[in-house]
């Protein structure tokens, strides 16, 4: 693995065949608990995938010049250094961009420690990507979320009009729909096998 | 009396988590890992006994340093002890248990950001001593581990046609591969939860009915 990997094969496998919420199951809190919405899911897919690619940069220098001489301190550097630098990155575009910030604002202390970030830094580490792989991966996967979450809101959007027994109201008819939609994603595993 | 007392309500402390406040079926907290890894019970188990380990040992040093830790940094200051205990268990792990360690793969690591060993720390150890603070977080962890078992049970038995391992349905049973694939995680929980609203409604109800009777009387 690692190395010579093709580009896009790292982008779709993130974004399609292995996506981030519905194989891995990764940032299940913000996906069933805001996505009521589409547009509002979409602003939070977005925040994410900017979360996203400073993890990834963060975690590549992490493992290039601190974490070979200090392994246990993984999981400690990652979530302080990746919740720091979203802070910092946050305050200068409250500064430099307040348009930006206010699509994204609100939604960045939500994800900061989301499963999904110190996941994808730990998947990263785990398979072993370069700096260019590594943005890459960050951009399918963060792409990927905002998908799941687009279409878990337009299904959700929708059920609103129906007449839905009050008993499977609520989060148990939002696992059942994802599960669904993850069904129906599982038929991209095959992409990629003929090639 | 005071002893009584005190019993009763570590009982409460413990009791709550495993049902009225289950942080899997009721507070849908820790969603990642009860999903991710029960495609078996044995994961599920072994999935539930490290949260466990993690959550104790935080709450209990938690509590320990309560009066210590700034407001201002509470929360940086849990997330590392939480960070410590967790890099304790997956290098523990990888040393005792390889082939487990290698079936949770980096779901280990995420356990750091359950949300519901925050949660705990944040509105129960911070704030309780330490006796009280470790029997809310075992009850807590058993209600998880409860919870983690229950959803592993039925993956394995639907997906895999046996338990632990061990085949129960004989060879004609053909098992169905969804529910050990990534779907069979949402729809497991999503009927779970179903029918645990249909209790919680029905006992109300049952109650309702009870109580009107005797008004009637």
């Amino acid at each position: 693995m690692g190395g010579n990997e093709n580009i896009l094969f790292i982008f779709i496998s993130a974004l399609l065949i292995n996506n981030f919420t519905l194989s891995y199951f990764l940032g299940l809190c913000p996906f069933l608990g805001v996505s009521g919405k589409i547009i509002t899911a979409f602003r939070l897919g977005l925040a994410n995938i900017f979360v996203m690619v400073i993890t990834a940069i963060c975690a590549y220098s992490l493992n290039t010049w601190v974490l070979p001489y200090a392994p246990y301190l993984r999981l400690i550097s990652f979530i302080i250094v990746i919740a720091s630098t979203v802070q910092f990155v946050e305050m200068a575009i409250k500064k430099l961009s307040p348009e930006l910030f206010k699509a994204l604002g609100i939604f960045l202390p939500l994800i900061t420690t989301n499963c999904a970030i110190l996941g994808l830094a730990l998947f990263q580490t785990n398979k072993g990507y370069d700096f260019f792989q590594g943005l890459i991966y960050a951009l399918g996967a963060g792409a990927g979320v905002t998908l799941a979450l687009v279409l878990l809101a337009g299904v959700r959007e929708e059920t609103r009009i129906l007449n839905i027994p009050k008993l499977i109201e609520g989060a148990a008819l939002n696992l059942i729909i994802a599960g669904i939609i993850s069904m129906a994603f599982m038929g991209f595993a095959g992409l990629f096998s003929g090639a | 009396m005071s002893k009584e007392n005190k019993d009763s309500q570590s009982r409460a402390d413990f009791i709550k988590g495993l049902w009225d406040e289950n942080p899997v079926f009721v507070a849908l907290l820790g969603m990642c890992p009860a999903l991710a890894v029960t495609n078996s019970a044995i994961n599920g188990l072994a999935m539930g006994l490290a949260t466990t380990f993690v959550l104790l040992c935080s709450s209990i040093l938690v509590s320990l340093a309560r009066n210590i830790i700034p407001k201002q940094v509470r929360i940086t200051s849990y997330i590392i002890i939480i960070a410590t205990f967790v890099t304790v268990v997956d290098f523990g792990l990888a040393a005792f248990a390889p082939a487990i360690h290698k079936e949770l793969g980096a779901f280990i690591a995420l356990i750091v950001v359950n949300c519901l060993i925050l949660g705990r720390q944040e509105a129960f150890a911070s704030k309780n001593p330490v006796g009280r603070s470790i029997m809310d977080a075992l009850g807590m962890s058993v209600g998880f581990t409860f919870a983690l078992l229950c959803i592993g049970i039925i993956r394995e038995i639907l997906g895999n046609g046996s338990l632990f391992n061990i085949s129960i349905f004989g060879e004609s049973f053909e098992p169905w591969v969804v529910m050990i694939l990534p779907p069979g995680g949402f729809f497991a929980l999503g009927f779970l939860l179903l029918f645990f609203n249909w209790y919680t409604e029905r006992k109300k109800n049952k109650k309702s009915i009870i109580d009107s009777k005797s008004n009637a009387k």
